[in-house]
Order: structure tokens, then C-alpha cells, then sequence
């Protein structure tokens, strides 16, 4: 079992040469990694080198160029395929992030298995962007949306859960970790239960991959989505692994190159997984960037990283439950990187902008996520969400911070 | 910097907001919105030849939001309409230029610690953008984006 010191953080830290700045004049305390993660070095190296030394187009160069590039391509799925232990590399799939994964699932393995009356089911913690694609298809397919419940903690109603599944359900998509509250929700169980009805799940990972380790086969999903940019990867890259024999089955969602194996005006005949769903030229350096993140992440290993923040968080739950006239939203028993709350007589904008003044990024508003936020009766949160270089001094800013705001409203 | 924006009337007409109730008898209404963070503000006004005799608003918003639909009806008070108009693009100017503050703004000057702070001058034109539709007529919701 590794332990709390295993992590190096001062050493962690100066590898994201953005947190050694000044905001207003005070040291900026980076608390919105569940918007988006900083980089490393070895990231930004990464994709400086790749346009540096190796950029060409992939898969279809006879250049010594392109073959460096394709390489590179290929190596950060196989890369992908153990952080996640798929079991095959042809299950990764390269999209622009989790929101484009879930929308492709949507489109191919929703259109074909999902019709009149059928239903889906999703939970009331989630994500617009794993809500609005099966809005879409539901609405198209006069199919029927179903929400599991969650409690004042911000948990799903598991026995609630039970009895929405039936012979009208189609699939089961929920997220592993919420954004709004940092609930880890129960998905092994989930899957299970789904499968007992033999019932395919997707799991949005975009909140769970940069805290704990993901075994996609350990968890038996059958589709699992994450963005990079949320895992100290770039912008514009995502991952959706689906197991081999469900993708197979499905139909390519975007046409184009790459995608086809022949092409005539009476027939094109498609390519095999996992380039039959990536279309077009895509984010070549996105990939060997998410590429070495995922190096970089190894390099420190994901078990002392989830132990490290365990403690990082409890420390800050502990902290903000002192804090008079805070409320935290969302209070899981499983709790992964978020503090959502409010002050009484505070609007949570007003207290995003006086943090930001203290040098504090924090997120406020509905985090996307307007039913969890209709739910708890607010219209919005502070959140503050944590990453491994976090520490226990960025949670004490914050809560200086958070009295600097009581101050000013003197409340 | 804490205090350009949060000004102590600012921080008083957002916790003490006034005229913030319905208008039974309004003549002319409209609802605001901000998708950002939420907030939503409705403005009521009964006018007579041209002129505002009352005004009101309701709403749930951050301070800056309040305070600049509170003090907003204190401006308008016995206003025609023209001057209401003229009104709102000199506030709309104090908060998005970069032109020397003008002078004529009254208490409303308090605002111009908001430009400043571009990801706030929404919150302090939400009342502003639903008074232009309840002065124009749009009966329907506006939006501060």
C-alpha cells in the first residue's frame, strides 16, 4: 500500500511551470482541475518536439516522416490500452474528448439498438454532455429517458436503480465520478446489475482518470469514455474504448478518410477498429501528447496519486466543514478531487471573483450540470477540485480565502 | 482592487435591495436571463405620457447583479423615456469602453470598478438589458449573452 509521502510534491510541482506564477500579486493556487488540468513539461516537450521533428500525415506516407509519426500514433494507443487494461488496442478509440465518445456511442450503438419506447437510463448527477446525446436520440427514437434518483448526499438511489431496469432497457450510461460533488459513484455494481439484464453500460470517466486507477475490464463496462485535457493531457483529445464485439457490431459514425478500406460510388467497403470510427486526419499531436501524460502518470503511479488526494481531500473537507455559514454540496461516503458548497448570503459568482483576487481559480456556476444543481434547491456552487500538486497550503489559501469573502459580504 | 468592485453601496443595494417587488399595475414588463451563472431578473415599469412613475424589479442574482437593478430603479424615477434610453447607453459605456469615465452617471458611478473585470459586466447589465426590452416592448425573455 503506498503511502501519503510516496509523492514527491515539490519535486511534482515544478514539472507545471503554470503554478510557479503570481495572480493580483499572490501565488496562484490552482483549484479547477475538474475544468481542465495543467500540463507538465514532458507534455508540452512532447508536442513541441512532434512539430519540431516529426509531424507528417499517418497511415499513408511511404516517408521515413510519416512513419515516425504513425509510430508515434499507434504507440500512445497501445500506451492507452494498459492505463486503462483493455484488452486490445483496436478497443481505443481516438475522438476530440469524453462529450464527442458519448455522442458517438449515441449515434451508432444508440440508433441501431434503441427504438419507440424503448428507454435508457441515465443518473441525476450527470453531466450535460452525458444527458443532452440521449435526449437527442431519445427524442428521435420516441424513446423514453430514465433517471435514477440521487440522496441529499449526492448518491444514486442504487435500489431506485433496480427497479428502472426492465426488457425496454436499451443501455445504461453514468458517470464514474460526478463533476458537480466529486461523488464516485457505485458502477461495478452498476454494470453488474445492467448485465443481469443483459444490459450494455457506458461509463463517463472524464472525472475519475486523473484520480484513481481504471480497469476496464475489472469493471466489465462496455464503453468508457475520458477526455485528455482532464488527465494533464492537450485540449482536442479524447478516448472511447468500447469492447471489440460491440464495436464491431456497430456502424462508423463519420465517413471520410482513413475510415475505408475501398472506396467505389456503388459501394465502400469500411475499415477495420479501430479506424473504421476515426474519420479524417485527427489530432495527431493530441495523441502523442495525451501519450506522454499517461507516461508521466505511470512514472508517479495512480495508487499513490489516489492515496495522496484521499488526504488532500478529507484535509479539505475538514477544513470548509469549520467554516460558519458554509454548506457543502455533495457529501458522498465516496468522494473523488471536488468541494462544491455555498455561503449563506454569498452568490457563489460574487465569491469566484474575490477568490480570484486572493490569486485562487475556483469554478462557480452550474458546472453543466443544472438538474444536480436543481436538486440541492441552488442555483449554482464554488467549486474547488484538486489535483495530485495540490497541498495542504493550497487548502488553507482557500480557506483564508473563503474568510477574505465572509469579510467583504460581512457574513 | 476588492473594493473598486464591491463598493459599500454596491454591497448595501445588494443586501438591502430596493423597489425589488412586483408592480401590480405595470404597463410594461420584461424578463431577463443569464445563462452563465443563472441569475434572472424581471423589470416592471408603469409609465404615464412618456414618463416613469414606478419601477420595480424581482430577481435572484450575485451582488453586482442586484445592486445594479436596485439602483437602476432609483435612476429611473420620474424619467421619460428618452432619458431612460440615453441613460442606458452612457451605463452601457461606463462598463465596455476604455473612454475617460463620464461624469454624468450619478450614484451609478460606483459601477466602474466592473470594467475591470470583463467576466462581470454581465452580471451588472442583466437589469439593463431587460429594461431595454420592457422600454421596447419585447414582451418576451432577453438574454444578457
Amino acid at each position: 500500500m503506498p503511502t501519503v509521502t510516496s509523492l514527491d510534491v515539490s519535486a511534482i510541482r515544478k514539472e507545471f511551470p503554470i503554478l510557479a506564477q503570481q495572480m493580483h500579486g499572490k501565488p496562484l493556487v490552482y483549484l479547477d482541475n475538474a475544468a481542465t488540468s495543467q500540463k507538465p513539461k514532458c507534455v508540452i516537450e512532447a508536442l513541441t518536439r512532434f512539430y519540431l521533428m516529426d509531424n507528417a500525415n499517418i497511415h499513408r506516407g511511404v516517408h521515413e516522416l510519416s512513419e515516425r509519426a504513425t509510430q508515434s500514433y499507434e504507440a500512445a494507443r497501445g500506451k492507452v490500452q494498459r492505463f486503462l487494461n483493455a484488452a486490445k488496442e483496436q478497443e481505443i478509440i481516438f475522438v476530440r474528448g469524453a462529450t464527442e465518445g458519448i455522442n458517438l456511442v449515441a449515434q451508432t450503438y444508440g440508433r441501431t439498438h434503441v427504438g419507440a419506447g424503448d428507454e435508457v437510463v441515465i443518473s441525476a448527477l450527470e453531466h450535460h454532455s452525458n444527458i443532452v446525446p440521449w435526449q437527442m436520440l431519445c427524442e428521435e427514437k420516441s424513446a423514453v429517458l430514465r433517471v435514477i434518483p440521487i440522496n441529499d448526499r449526492g448518491e444514486v438511489e442504487f435500489d431506485q436503480f433496480e427497479k428502472l431496469l426492465n426488457r425496454r432497457t436499451k443501455l445504461v450510461a453514468v458517470s464514474h465520478v460526478s463533476n458537480a460533488l466529486g461523488t464516485i459513484n457505485p458502477v461495478r455494481k452498476i454494470i453488474n446489475t445492467a448485465h443481469g439484464w443483459n444490459v450494455p453500460v457506458l461509463i463517463d470517466g472524464a472525472q475519475a482518470v486523473s484520480h484513481m486507477r481504471v480497469d476496464v475490464r475489472n469493471l466489465d463496462c462496455d464503453f468508457y469514455v475520458f477526455s485528455g485535457h482532464k488527465v494533464f493531457g492537450p485540449t482536442g483529445i479524447g478516448v472511447l474504448y468500447g469492447k471489440e464485439k460491440l464495436l464491431e457490431g456497430m456502424p462508423p459514425w463519420q465517413g471520410g478518410g482513413d475510415m475505408i478500406r475501398s472506396v467505389t460510388f456503388e459501394k465502400t467497403i469500411y475499415n477495420d477498429l479501430p479506424y473504421k470510427f476515426e474519420a479524417g486526419t485527427p489530432n495527431i499531436a493530441g495523441v502523442i501528447g495525451l501519450g506522454a501524460a499517461i507516461d508521466y502518470l505511470d512514472h508517479i503511479g495512480m495508487d499513490a496519486i489516489s492515496a495522496y488526494e484521499d488526504d488532500l481531500l478529507e484535509y479539505g473537507t475538514r477544513a470548509l466543514e469549520n467554516i460558519s455559514g458554509l454548506r457543502l454540496i455533495g457529501t458522498a461516503r465516496e468522494k473523488a478531487g471536488v468541494l462544491s458548497f455555498v455561503i449563506d448570503g454569498v452568490h457563489p459568482h460574487d465569491a469566484g471573483t474575490i477568490l480570484d483576487l486572493e490569486g485562487i481559480a475556483v469554478r462557480t456556476g452550474h458546472h453543466c450540470a443544472q438538474p444536480v444543481m436543481d436538486r440541492f434547491g441552488v442555483s449554482s456552487t464554488t467549486r474547488a477540485s484538486l489535483a495530485f500538486y495540490n497541498t495542504r497550503e493550497d487548502i488553507d489559501a482557500l480557506v483564508a480565502g473563503i474568510q477574505k469573502v465572509k469579510e467583504v459580504f460581512t457574513v | 482592487m476588492i473594493n473598486d468592485l464591491y463598493h459599500e453601496t454596491i454591497l448595501d443595494h445588494s443586501k438591502r435591495p430596493r423597489n425589488f417587488q412586483l408592480l401590480e399595475d405595470a404597463n410594461r414588463r420584461a424578463e431577463g436571463y443569464n445563462p452563465l451563472c443563472g441569475d434572472k431578473c424581471k423589470v416592471f415599469l408603469k409609465e404615464h405620457d412618456g414618463v416613469i412613475d414606478k419601477v420595480t424589479f424581482q430577481g435572484a442574482g450575485c451582488a453586482i447583479s442586484t445592486a445594479s437593478a436596485s439602483l437602476m430603479t432609483e435612476a429611473l424615477k420620474g424619467k421619460t423615456i428618452g432619458e431612460a434610453e440615453t441613460l442606458l447607453a452612457k451605463f452601457h459605456d461606463l462598463l465596455t469602453t476604455d473612454q475617460p469615465l463620464p461624469k454624468d452617471l450619478g450614484k451609478l458611478m460606483v459601477f466602474s470598478g466592473v470594467r475591470e473585470f470583463p467576466a462581470r459586466v454581465k452580471c451588472a447589465t442583466l437589469a439593463w438589458h431587460t429594461l431595454r426590452a420592457a422600454l421596447r416592448g419585447a414582451g418576451e425573455a432577453v438574454s444578457s449573452e
